[in-house]
């Protein structure tokens, strides 16, 4: 039998929104409750569109979001705009609150190497979604001792998700978080399914939080798809880390209500009665009761938002359709400070390749 | 130092304590660096001038070394970090060749991995197994990575400097046989030398020798030789390996028409084929004899009895130079 670690647990709401016990105080803030619901709400629309843009090819493979937008909303939320994240490629939902836009988010998984520029200055220390697995641990350590080193009062938050916690990079950057108290939150959206591998047989240990028992700090679950656990939550963390009592694991239980990636067909590996299971147990559909429950929302609400949010979605997809094709240029301008004198042979011929290749549109 | 003269290992020490000194963003890390001074005493003294918080002891995890030097880059630090040995390197590849190579180019500029990791690198001092690797050309194939390789101290200590310095990640091998030899004046005047540069180190008009790392020693040794019978060698250290200064390759080859390339790392795939190859498409006509390559075979470093049959000697680059002279 496994060592038993007891860790907290924490959620508000029952699935059908039902209160379970005393909310905290700032849960009275019913605009805070509100934006929340709102960036659910736009997150899941503009998911769903670029699920539909690849589907038609207007962009390449795409990892939706759908079912655990609670938890980027509830990172985007508490985080300062002085924190820097460092994300993987799950993480539309908090990249939207961080600034970056929704063409560019379309543009880079289009394929456009303009859509990393994230133009928006709040994003601006933050970096690109992380493809290698766990990796982003690591540079978030490094960002974390950053701070610690300059004695700023700012915290990184890196994301993963369950299948990332078995990889060396992982434990790595836990050990060193912890051996070296660093102010960095690690955010675990546990969505059960790792591609095709079930979180049960991805791990032995009972819960993923309590890896961070190893490494010497603290580390606890909640309920990734209420929306105001997971927000107390991650407020808790990104507090205790910027006063200087070190890093956190926080365990997000959710559920990955779509493919792993476009590329991806999840008929092959679960049953359809698991996927109806957890979609009862989704979060927008939750927060919607309770505040339906608590008097604050009604349909007239609901209706214009979701008109003003698929206003927004369309507007980022019509700035994505018409940005035009990109210079041959920006696949070297950013390989090197300066371009190296000695590699200037090679960059004429690509350009070279280029002019040849304009007006034989076969290969765009 | 002794007779005010320094070895190549006093010059990296000498040159972290400059890079220091001037830029406080500059932080050192990595296993045994601070109170040790670093298992071959490279960092020594950095921990008393510079405190802790720069220079700095880690657990013992090359991955994380790797990953969290990107993250401290990112941040506008310059993160100095050494691996023990380049055995031990590769557990770091990932974050060198998918994330520090290439966060430039994947944020369009916007974050930067102004780092710099040193390692020792080379056969030739009787190491354990795993402590004498010259795999070089693995990191030299790496877009975005810059690779440089001293073999004096004098260049230790610029292109130490140029490295810390330049915007890029950099990757610093330091030849271990060339440690504690041949001690050289040297004035810590903070000068860099250029990355992207060879360096001409004997002036000839019959044969080019190509090298870098510690086969320098012996590639001069066989130029002192081939001048005893007459033949005016000239010998180029790459020392920058990434990018390549093939421009001097080129010109050299042009004016002597005989080339002899040789390095300590095993043939096949070596950087001795990259430069053989560009100067076959530069200069195919100007040549009088095929280029000839003195390496290490493709087989591992070998346990120390046997590693000096694994290294090229003054002997084998004779032969070879012997063979390209009398080709007809």
């Amino acid at each position: 039998m496994p060592h038993k670690v007891e860790l907290p647990y924490t959620r508000f709401l029952s699935p059908d929104g039902q209160l379970l016990g005393d909310l905290p105080a700032w849960a009275d803030d019913f605009n805070l409750l509100t934006r929340l619901y709102r960036q659910m709400v736009l997150t899941r629309l503009f998911d769903q569109k670029a699920v539909a843009l690849q589907r038609t090819g207007r962009i390449g493979t795409y990892a939706p979001t759908l079912g655990q937008e609670a938890i980027g909303v509830a990172v985007g939320s508490v985080m300062h705009a002085e924190d820097v994240l460092i994300p993987y490629y799950r993480d539309t939902a908090v990249q939207l609150m961080r600034g970056v836009r929704m063409e560019e988010i379309l543009l880079y998984w289009g394929g456009d190497e303009r859509g990393s520029d994230f133009a928006e200055p709040a994003a601006a220390q933050d970096f690109p979604i992380c493809v290698p697995i766990a990796t982003q641990a690591l540079h978030a350590c490094g960002v974390a001792s950053a701070f610690k080193i300059r004695g700023e009062h700012r915290v990184a938050v890196t994301t993963c998700g369950d299948g990332a916690t078995s990889k060396g990079d992982f434990l790595e950057a836990l050990n060193v978080a912890g051996a070296w108290q660093l102010p960095v939150v690690f955010v675990v959206n546990n969505n059960q399914w790792a591609i095709s591998v079930p979180r049960r047989i991805q791990c032995g240990a009972p819960t993923l939080a309590q890896k961070a028992i190893g490494a010497g700090f603290h580390g606890e679950q909640v309920d990734g798809n209420d929306m105001l656990a997971v927000y107390d939550r991650v407020q808790a963390a990104l507090e205790r880390a910027r006063h200087g009592k070190g890093p956190v694991l926080l365990e997000c239980l959710s559920y990955r209500l779509g493919d792993h990636t476009t590329a991806d067909d999840a008929t092959r590996y679960r049953s359809a009665d698991e996927v109806k299971q957890a979609w009862l147990e989704e979060p927008i559909k939750r927060l919607q009761r309770f505040m339906v429950g608590q008097g604050v929302w009604d349909e007239g609400r609901e209706q214009a938002l979701i008109s003003e949010c698929q206003g927004l979605v369309q507007r980022a997809v019509d700035n994505f359709e018409a940005a035009g094709t990109q210079a041959p240029e920006s696949i070297m301008d950013h390989v090197y400070a300066q371009w190296p004198a000695s590699l200037a042979g090679q960059r004429e011929e690509l350009l070279e390749r280029a002019a040849r290749r304009a007006g034989d549109s076969s290969h765009e | 130092m002794s007779n005010g003269k320094v070895t190549l290992l006093e010059a990296v020490n000498l040159a972290l304590h400059r890079a220091m000194s001037e830029d406080e963003n500059v932080i050192v890390l990595g296993e045994d660096v601070g109170v040790n001074g670093g298992v071959f005493r490279a960092t020594q003294g950095l921990r008393d001038s510079f405190g802790f918080k720069r220079v700095i002891d880690s657990p013992l995890a090359e991955t994380m070394l790797g990953g969290i030097v990107v993250g401290m880059a990112a941040q506008g630090l310059k993160p100095v970090v050494e691996i023990q040995f380049m055995g031990f390197i590769y557990a770091a590849m990932e974050h060198l060749v998918s994330h520090a190579s290439r966060m430039r180019n994947r944020t369009r500029g916007r974050i930067t991995c102004p780092m710099v990791m040193r390692t020792p690198m080379g056969a030739g001092i009787r190491a354990p197994e795993h402590h004498s690797e010259s795999t070089e050309a693995l990191f030299a194939h790496i877009p975005g990575l810059r690779v440089v390789i001293p073999s004096s101290p004098a260049r230790a200590y610029g292109l130490l400097l140029a490295a810390i310095d330049d915007p890029d990640p950099v990757v610093f091998l330091e030849p271990t046989r060339l440690y504690r030899m041949n001690p050289q004046t040297l004035v810590d005047d903070g000068k860099r030398l250029p990355l992207d540069s060879c360096f001409t180190l004997r002036e000839g008009s019959d044969i080019t020798l190509i090298s870098w790392g510690a086969s320098v020693m012996e590639t001069l040794q066989a130029a002192t030789a081939l001048a005893e019978r007459g033949v005016s060698a000239e010998v180029i250290d790459v020392a920058s390996i990434k990018p390549l200064d093939l421009d001097t390759l080129e010109a050299s080859v042009r004016k002597t028409g005989r080339c002899v390339i040789v390095h300590e790392a095993p043939r096949s795939c070596g950087v001795g084929a990259e430069i053989a190859a560009s100067l076959y498409e530069r200069v195919l006509l100007d040549l009088q004899a095929p280029i000839q390559r003195v390496t290490a075979p493709d087989i591992p470093p070998p346990l120390y009895r046997l590693e000096l049959l694994y290294m090229p000697n003054v002997e084998d680059i004779l032969q070879a130079c012997d063979n390209v002279l009398q080709f007809s």
